[in-house]
């Protein structure tokens, strides 16, 4: 055998190995928290907020990050949808295709979606103490709302790029305002694809601890105020693991395996809907 | 004026605040943390608080060194491993595999990058610390004890293990953005390279890995800022406990981001506390910005020039 | 010239599907040695298809399947055993765009010779300049040659994909409509080399310009539809064509 026979493979050796190592990794993230996750897992622990303190208390389940994340998620993905939408649409139909202005804008978006989670915490923080608030769920919906706006942002337009545009350009010459092209003709051509970024923004949303562990703060009670501390599942996690008692870990691991069954239930049913609504959809 | 053209003028001034708001947002988050951190940055010299390693806010002393060389231990583990795979995965992908086991992988690497960060702190903790406490750390103590794997830390709690669970985080970036400019390369160089005899690693390897350099590079830097500002899975398998200077893989880490997320309740009752860590906020702020700056700015230009 | 020469390409029975759609049906012809071979047709026909079936570069696209036979001196390239980096390196290929690898003058002329594992440096050199002569190139890049390649203007950058098709001493050279993105002046210089280098080397030119057809070509084949509907020496093909669809092309009645 060749030289370059041998070589090429040798690297398609390590390329397979490269691939596996990467798909066993998720397997083995999901298989752990899966295994462990449920033993703790049981009804109770679903339908009951944890009794006697989140810290110490050994009785009770997780009810109130379940409900908290839940309401959390929701707040903060329509916050910034009601930024997103506008922006993704100010891209791709009030802007140039090529213009300066949306080239400086995408730029922003992607640099913004870099910044770690724990720098929007502290910046939540600092606003927090500048308008003397104190942790609660509306401070929590804003920072994480702010977190996920470039992610939801982005992927919008990504989504609206690949309107033809020809398309546009068909409603426009029927006298057609770009307000009535964006909400009668492109919205609707993409609309499954902007559930998918809605959805998985709100999955980023629910997953993020750091950004919450100074603005929602934790409670053992379920979300009842705005301007309340709330419970999340990441924070429970991170705080009943954090316990000496392994009965109050049981309720960390069964944490974790709500927030992955949340978090993988979200991004396949973001799968499914863009393949299906693309169906209907020009190309 | 007609109400149609109302509605557009309203709507377009919304966008146009929506859009601008979005901008401000970066230059305000700098803006905020700056002067939050400002009254440390007025009365300690700015050297004594980034190369002093002595962290006692108590006494008024506020040295970041350990953590900044905790989060650069960190990083550098995790791209020593992360790099390779993801780079190989997204040649892989892009250029050899068949559409099934793209079509399995591609799923693999977006869930991956969806999965809560904490999630990632108990697979860490279940899984990772085990296997370095009860296999890697005595191994290399027992073979290789010099520097960098002595360490007297048997907990398993470590640098390495936050380095793993980093490598794996910092998967789905590197191999998203890499498969992107890989295959964006154009077709006809493939061809062209290929009609002169070439295999096909041979093409790859000489032209198009050529072609997609900045790009890859770019997804790299990506990869620094990812693993750079990652707090929670960090914070809870990476040992945080200051020990001095880490001098092992082995050793507990304590990393920036990992100072922020601990330290926040105890912050405001001692003076310049707060200050001292929305500074390292500020420096983590600036060194992600700085890398995703870089990141997009190689690939947007590239994506213009159409490669 | 009119004398009809040993095939160097032959396929039999050749078909060419993409997914469900037929691209090329049933082709059996011949393609003489040192001759240059004008493949014409209407855009759509399946000539860039019949081309890159020679060097079996077709197989890259997706979903491509081919039956029928490639005989290339004699063997059947399409045969499991063959060793497909060979038979390239026995084609040169020229396409439409020049494609310049991302690498210096010298290293694109160099590239095929060192993947095929020569490095000797002066002998490299010795072959970057024989063959950029060969091109026509040699005098406008000696002084720049490990300058980048992407800043030659294009007519120079298709010539260099030529000279860089030669150093790996093909016997036969494929062109996808080699002139279609070069200015006239530029379009007649690689004419004349084509009319240097078919004492040496088969040439098969895919072309839709039938004057460039006329003024190069010994011999067509005239594809339709998929369908190879005529071939022969140039001057019957265009003087006395067989067939109506044939002489409906060449009048320009059909396009």
């Amino acid at each position: 055998m060749d030289l370059r026979k041998i070589e090429e493979s040798v690297f398609k050796f390590l390329m397979l190995t490269s691939v596996v190592c990467v798909v066993g990794s998720l397997l083995f993230i999901l298989g752990t928290v899966f295994i462990k996750g449920w033993h703790a897992l049981s009804l109770d622990m679903l339908v009951k907020t944890p009794q006697g303190g989140y810290y110490l208390g050994k009785e009770g389940g997780i009810l109130n990050a379940i409900t908290g994340s839940i309401v959390l998620g929701i707040g903060a993905t329509l916050f910034a949808l009601v930024l997103s939408l506008p922006l993704a649409v100010y891209l791709n139909l009030y802007l140039r295709k090529n213009s300066r202005r949306a080239f400086i804008m995408r730029f922003f978006l992607d640099v913004l979606w870099g910044i770690p989670s724990i720098v929007y915490g502290a910046f939540g923080f600092t606003v927090m103490i500048f308008f003397k608030l104190q942790a609660s769920l509306l401070a929590a919906i804003i920072t994480v709302g702010l977190l996920i706006l470039p992610i939801m942002a982005r992927s919008m337009d990504e989504v609206l790029k690949t309107i033809p545009f020809e398309l546009t350009e068909a409603s426009f010459a029927m006298g057609a305002t770009r307000l009535e092209t964006a909400m009668q003709v492109v919205l609707k051509q993409v609309l499954g694809g902007l559930v998918t970024a809605v959805l998985i923004s709100f999955g980023r949303g629910i997953g993020d601890a750091a950004s919450v562990l100074f603005t929602a703060s934790f409670t053992d009670s379920l979300p009842y105020s705005l301007f309340k501390p709330v419970a999340t599942l990441p924070l429970a996690i991170f705080f009943q693991l954090g316990t000496p008692f392994p009965e109050v870990q049981e309720r960390g691991y069964a944490a974790a395996l709500v927030l992955a069954i949340l978090i993988l239930a979200v991004s396949i049913a973001g799968r499914l809907i863009s393949g299906k609504f693309t169906r209907h959809v020009l190309r | 004026m007609t109400a149609r053209t109302f509605k557009e003028v309203c709507a377009h001034s919304l966008m146009r605040t929506v859009a601008g708001f979005v901008i401000s947002l970066a230059f305000l988050m700098a803006f905020g943390l700056y002067l939050r951190a400002r009254p440390i940055l007025v009365t300690k010299p700015l050297e004594e608080l980034l190369f002093h390693t002595v962290w006692n806010p108590s006494q008024g002393q506020f040295g970041l060194a350990n953590f900044i060389i905790s989060t650069i231990w960190v990083t550098a583990i995790a791209l020593i491993i992360a790099v390779p795979l993801s780079v190989f995965t997204a040649i892989y992908l892009s250029e050899y595999a068949p559409a099934k086991i793209r079509n399995i992988a591609r799923p693999v690497v977006d869930l991956l990058a969806g999965i809560s960060p904490v999630v990632y702190g108990v697979w860490g903790i279940l899984a990772i610390v085990p296997i370095v406490r009860d296999y890697l750390m005595p191994f290399f103590s027992e073979h290789l004890p010099f520097f960098p794997f002595a360490s007297d830390n048997y907990t398993g709690f470590c640098t390495l293990t936050a380095g793993i669970v980093l490598a794996v985080m910092t998967f789905p970036i590197i191999i998203s953005v890499t498969e992107e400019v890989v295959s964006r390369v154009p077709f006809e160089l493939r061809e062209a390279s290929l009609a002169l005899g070439a295999t096909k690693w041979q093409t790859i390897k000489l032209t198009v890995l050529k072609k997609a350099r900045p790009g890859i590079i770019a997804a790299i830097i990506l990869g620094v800022s990812r693993a750079f500002g990652e707090t929670m899975a960090v914070l809870m398998v990476a040992g945080c406990a200051i020990q001095g200077f880490p001098r092992s893989i082995f050793d507990p880490a304590y990393p920036l981001p990992a100072l922020i997320a601990n330290t926040y309740g105890e912050m405001m009752s001692v003076p310049l506390y707060d200050a001292a860590v929305l500074l390292a906020a500020f420096i983590l702020l600036l060194v992600t910005m700085l890398c995703n700056i870089a990141g997009w700015g190689i690939l947007l230009r590239t994506e213009r020039r159409g490669m | 010239m009119n004398t009809p020469a040993r095939p160097h390409i032959m396929t039999e029975h050749l078909t060419v599907h993409y997914g469900r759609q037929r691209v090329l049906q049933d082709i059996s012809l011949a393609i003489p040695d040192r001759q240059i071979t004008a493949i014409i047709g209407p855009s759509g026909c399946g000539k860039t298809t019949l081309l890159k079936s020679f060097n079996r570069l077709i197989e890259l696209q997706e979903n491509v399947r081919v039956s029928g036979k490639v005989l290339v001196d004699g063997e059947n390239i399409f045969d499991p055993q063959i060793d497909v980096t060979r038979l390239r390196k026995k084609m040169g290929l020229l396409l439409q765009r020049p494609q310049v690898l991302p690498m210096s003058i010298f290293d694109n002329v160099a590239y095929g010779r060192r993947i095929h594992g020569c490095k000797n440096r002066r002998l490299l050199g010795e072959i970057v300049e024989k063959y950029l002569t060969m091109a026509g190139l040699w005098d406008e890049v000696r002084d720049r040659l490990h300058g980048p390649a992407s800043q030659l203007s294009i007519g120079q950058q298709q010539r260099l994909c030529l000279a860089r098709a030669l150093a790996v001493e093909p016997e036969i050279i494929l062109c996808d409509e080699p002139t279609s993105a070069l200015d006239p002046a530029s379009t007649q210089h690689i004419e004349q080399i084509f009319m240097e280098l078919k004492k040496d080397y088969t040439i098969v030119i895919v072309t839709h310009i039938l004057r460039q057809a006329r003024r190069l070509a010994d011999h067509v084949l005239f594809l339709y539809l998929g369908e190879l509907v005529e071939h022969g020496p140039a001057h019957r093909i265009f003087d006395t064509p067989q067939q109506a669809r044939t002489r409906d092309y060449i009048l320009g009645i059909i396009s």
